[in-house]
Order: structure tokens, then C-alpha cells, then sequence
């Protein structure tokens, strides 16, 4: 399987002294969607924020390890020279332009797409996934709601004809309704234009239900990565992030105490 | 026409003349504050600069008065990226309020070299324009007036279509929401702010470029970049067409003051009537007549 992303034992260090990513590595297959899971904290976002270069305006650095794309080294890169390549990150809380209308966000998206025929094209088949911002085209993205908001977002990514998509918390803050939608869209962006997908979420259930290959991330690394199907049947990641334990079985103190132990030994 | 209307109506036109620059000034300027944020406190002395230019073209090198307002929009450009470059980039995510005191300093240091290199004492363009007003409705209207009126009025058509519709327009919208969201889409906000900073210098340069032919060059003139502060506050910081209407509002307040209570006063008036304005205008609508009040989505 052809790799479209590797990241190879990457550090991340913030403000010069604070160490987020202690050698994390992920790879993803090209077409496939591939998931992290992780605590807060664990150092999700700031995976995608390496790999997107948006990490250098934040006072942040990769100290170590590479990141390539397509064959490429992209850790030394900005942000808009990683776009131009074809990795767009989606960020987590529905960042639209709220002050330009649906429209004009769809056409900023298209910023690095210079042909004007290409640019109607997606708009177009932009459209044509979300009808919902088609009425709304005209109206200023601060005012629709939180799921066409996340729509926009989406759609906006596509208006740069992405290879790979990095998502942040898609589902956040909506509703289990629009969650379901916005999920179904998800899968059609990869299934229809081979998109590959790194998707960091929460709702692990959710995400491992639409991933290929699942990363689990703790403190800054991987402590775990496996096929969606062997992960959903591992012991700790159904304790720690499907919320299953043998159930109607009453916690003893006892069990308190084996699950810190467990955790020590993931980290 | 009766003697005290047309008196009214002359004011008035001329208000409207001097308004035109105020709007082309105040355009560099929310130009700069849209896309970076930015309050440029040196305006004026980008305006200065554009006057100096351009008249050093004009008288000491006799370049021919159209090559000359080119070469100075060129140089404007240039000094647009070179502030940029030196001094803004090195302050990418540090705190605005450090980017707007820098933006003091650099008026002071370039109003200090614009005085070693072309002195204190008012210089003046040559004539280009005919003396001779034109006769319009019963009033009289100077031909660089006119130029000047028509001049503004398509710079300002221009800006507007280019923010709705051009792709860097777009972009510069984009990095005023937000910078992070900008770089996201790909875009070099490092280019948009040098961008904004060059087609501001442009603008401002123009208007310099006006009034020099208007009144003559001095180191007051640097004092127009403060004028600009009632027409954007009234039109509001980051609307294009508010700096517009504000620009030519206030163009037309000060000349007003200036006819009906500068006599009354004994002078002054003129100068002072667009800040007072300033003043009431921030007590009972701060964020402007166009201004964008932050959407709260409940």
C-alpha cells in the first residue's frame, strides 16, 4: 500500500522548552481514513498542526524526526507551501470566516487554486454535497448554525482539491443528528475522490465506525496503532475510550487501583 | 442663487473635494487595519512621503508630471514591502498593541528623515493645473479640485470591487478575521500584510500627491494622517465604504466649521471641529456607522 503520509519519530517542542510530541510516528495509506485517539492533551491537534506547518506560527518546532509527503520532507515547510501540495487541515470549533458570507468562505478556500474554471467546477460540486448552503449562500457565516458552519469548513477544504484532509474534531458540539451527517459526508469525500483522511476525534466509537486504522496516543507518542477491527476487540482501548467494562459489575477500590496501574504502563 | 446659500453650497463643494482625500487616506488606512489589525499611526507621513516623491521627480529630476506620479506610486510600493520586511515581520505573534507602537515609531523616524533629506520650509508643485475655476451650477470649482474629486471617487470603486471579488482582496478579508484560518487556507499572510502595506503606502501617496498640489509640501502635512482618525471611527475601523462616507463627511463638517464659526470664534474651528465630532461619535456609536459589530451567535 502506498504511503501519502509518514511522520517519523517526531518531537515537538513549544516555546522552546516545552516538549508536547516525544517521538510520535504515524503513517497513512493513501484513500484510506486513518484515526488518532487520545485524552486531551495527549498531543492530537498538535500532530495536525505539525504535519499542516501551521505549528511554526505558534511559536512551535519540529526538534526532531522528519514528516513526508508523497516522498517529499514537509516539516521545514509553511503552511502555504503544505497546501499547495495537498494537505489541508480543518480546524476543531468550525473556524469560518464570520464576517464574509457562506459564498465568499467557499471561494477563499479557494485560494491556491488559481484556475478560474477548475475553481467553478468545485464550487459546484461543492454545492452539490451540502445543498443546505446553497440557500444560505448569501447570508454571513456567523449567523448559520453550528452544523452548516461545520458544512462550510468541509466545503471549504474541498474547494482547494485536497489529497489529504486533516480533520479536528469534526463532531464537536453538534448534535447527534448532524454528527451522524457530517460522518456520512466524511466517508463520501474519501470514498468519491479518494481522499485520505487523518481524523482526530473524541467519540472514539464514531471514529474508529468510519477509520481503516487507528492510532491510540498518549503523553506526546503512540502506545498503540492496529486495524480498526483488532483495536475495537482490545481490552484497554474498549476500558479507557469505548467506556466498556464488564458490565453491572460493581467497582471495588481494587479496580480503581488497577486501572492507574494501567494507565502508568501505557504511558 | 441667493448670496448666503450659494455661500453654503461653495463650502460644501469644497468640502466634498477636500472629503475625497480624507476617503482615500482613510481607505490606506482601514486597508492596513482590516488585514493585519494594525492602527497606523504613520498615515500621514506615508502620505508626506508620496508628496515629497513625487515633487523631487517633478523639480529635480524634470520628470515629466505623469511619469513622475508613477515612479512615486512604484516607490510607495516600495516602501509598503520595505516596512513591512524590516519592521513587522520580526513582530508576527507578538501583541498588536507592540505592532501599533512601532507603527509611532516609524513616523517619527520617517518624518525625521523626511526633514534631513528635503528640510522644513513649504515646497510647492509646480503649476500644472489651470488657475482659471470652473464654472459649475453658479459655483466655482478649481480644476485640480475636480481632478482630485474624480480621481478618489475611482480609486474608491476600485478597492470596493477588489475586496468583494478578487482573490487577494478575499484573502486579505480572510487574514483580517484571522490569521491561523488564513494560513489553513493556504494562504502567505506574510505577502497579504506586505500587500496591504504597499497598496495603502499607494493610496496615501496619492492623496499626498493631491493636497501637495492643493497646498504646497510641508511637515504639517504629516498632521492629515490624524485627520483620518474621525472618518474611519465614523464610517468604522474596518468598513471600506465607511471610510469612504466618513471621509467626505468629515471633509464637508470641517470646511463648514470652518465658514460659519471660524468668525464667530475667531478661528480654529476648522481644525478642531472633526475631533469634537471624533469624540461624540465614539459616545454614541462606537463601533461606527458601517462598522462590523462582532457577530454573537446565541
Amino acid at each position: 500500500m502506498a504511503l501519502i503520509l509518514s511522520v517519523n519519530n517526531i518531537q515537538v517542542v513549544y516555546k522552546d522548552v516545552i516538549l508536547v510530541l516525544k517521538g510520535m510516528s504515524l503513517d497513512v495509506e493513501e484513500g484510506k481514513i486513518i484515526t488518532i485517539l487520545g485524552n486531551n492533551g495527549a498531543g492530537k491537534t498538535t500532530t495536525l498542526k505539525a504535519i499542516s506547518g501551521i505549528l511554526k506560527s505558534e511559536d512551535g518546532e519540529v526538534t526532531d524526526g522528519s514528516i513526508e509527503f508523497c516522498g517529499e520532507r514537509i516539516d521545514k515547510k509553511y503552511s502555504e507551501e503544505i497546501v499547495r501540495m495537498g494537505i489541508f487541515q480543518v480546524m476543531e470549533g468550525r473556524r469560518v470566516v464570520e464576517d464574509m458570507t457562506v459564498h465568499e468562505n467557499l471561494l477563499a478556500g479557494a485560494h491556491t487554486q488559481r484556475d478560474r474554471k477548475k475553481r467553478e467546477e468545485d464550487l459546484e460540486k461543492v454545492y452539490d454535497y451540502f445543498p443546505r448552503l446553497v440557500e444560505r449562500r448569501k447570508v454571513m457565516a456567523g449567523y448559520i448554525s453550528g452544523g452548516e458552519q461545520q458544512m462550510l469548513v468541509l466545503g471549504r477544504a474541498l474547494m482547494s482539491r485536497p489529497k489529504l484532509l486533516l480533520l479536528d474534531e469534526p463532531s464537536m458540539g453538534l448534535s447527534p443528528l448532524m454528527v451522524a451527517e457530517i460522518f456520512r459526508i466524511i466517508q463520501r469525500i474519501n470514498s468519491e475522490h479518494g481522499v485520505s483522511i487523518l481524523l482526530v476525534e473524541q467519540n472514539a466509537r464514531l471514529a474508529l465506525s468510519v477509520a481503516f486504522h487507528g492510532y491510540v496516543m498518549e503523553n506526546g507518542r503512540i502506545v498503540l496503532d492496529d486495524t480498526v477491527e483488532k483495536l475495537m476487540q482490545n481490552k484497554d482501548v474498549k476500558e479507557f475510550y469505548l467506556g466498556l467494562s464488564e458490565v453491572g459489575k460493581a467497582k471495588s477500590y481494587r479496580d480503581v487501583k488497577h486501572y492507574k496501574r494501567r494507565k502508568r504502563w501505557l504511558t | 442663487m441667493p448670496e448666503n446659500i450659494a455661500f453654503l453650497a461653495q463650502l460644501v463643494l469644497t468640502g466634498i473635494v477636500l472629503g475625497s482625500v480624507y476617503s482615500l487616506v482613510a481607505l490606506g488606512f482601514v486597508l492596513i487595519y482590516k488585514s493585519t489589525s494594525i492602527l497606523n499611526f504613520a498615515q500621514g507621513e506615508l502620505l508626506m512621503f508620496g508628496a515629497y516623491v513625487c515633487l523631487t521627480f517633478i523639480v529635480g529630476f524634470q520628470v515629466p508630471y505623469i511619469w513622475a506620479f508613477l515612479l512615486t506610486l512604484a516607490f510607495s510600493f516600495i516602501l509598503g514591502v520595505m516596512v513591512e520586511r524590516v519592521m513587522l515581520r520580526p513582530m508576527i505573534g507578538k501583541p498588536i498593541i507592540s505592532i501599533i507602537m512601532l507603527t509611532i515609531a516609524l513616523s517619527v523616524v520617517l518624518r525625521s528623515l523626511m526633514q534631513i533629506f528635503w528640510g522644513t520650509e513649504t515646497k510647492v508643485f509646480p503649476p500644472t493645473f489651470s488657475d482659471v475655476p470652473i464654472r459649475f451650477l453658479g459655483l466655482f470649482i478649481a480644476e485640480i479640485h475636480l481632478f482630485s474629486l474624480i480621481f478618489a471617487v475611482a480609486c474608491v470603486i476600485l478597492f470596493v470591487r477588489f475586496f468583494k471579488f478578487s482573490s487577494a482582496g478575499l484573502a486579505m478579508r480572510v487574514t483580517a478575521f484571522d490569521q491561523q484560518i488564513a494560513q489553513t487556507l493556504g494562504i502567505n499572510i506574510k505577502r497579504i500584510f506586505a500587500l496591504s502595506w504597499a497598496i495603502s503606502a499607494i493610496v496615501s501617496s496619492i492623496g499626498g500627491i493631491i493636497l501637495g498640489n492643493i497646498n504646497g509640501i510641508n511637515n504639517s502635512l504629516a498632521a492629515m494622517g490624524l485627520k483620518v482618525f474621525p472618518c474611519i471611527i465614523l464610517g468604522g475601523l474596518d468598513s471600506v465604504v465607511g471610510a469612504i462616507v466618513g471621509g467626505f463627511f468629515i471633509g464637508v463638517l470641517e470646511n463648514l466649521a470652518g465658514g460659519y464659526l471660524d468668525p464667530v470664534f475667531g478661528g480654529g474651528v476648522k481644525d478642531v471641529a472633526p475631533f469634537v465630532f471624533l469624540v461624540i461619535m465614539l459616545m454614541i456609536k462606537p463601533y461606527g456607522l458601517f462598522g462590523k459589530v462582532h457577530i454573537e451567535r446565541l
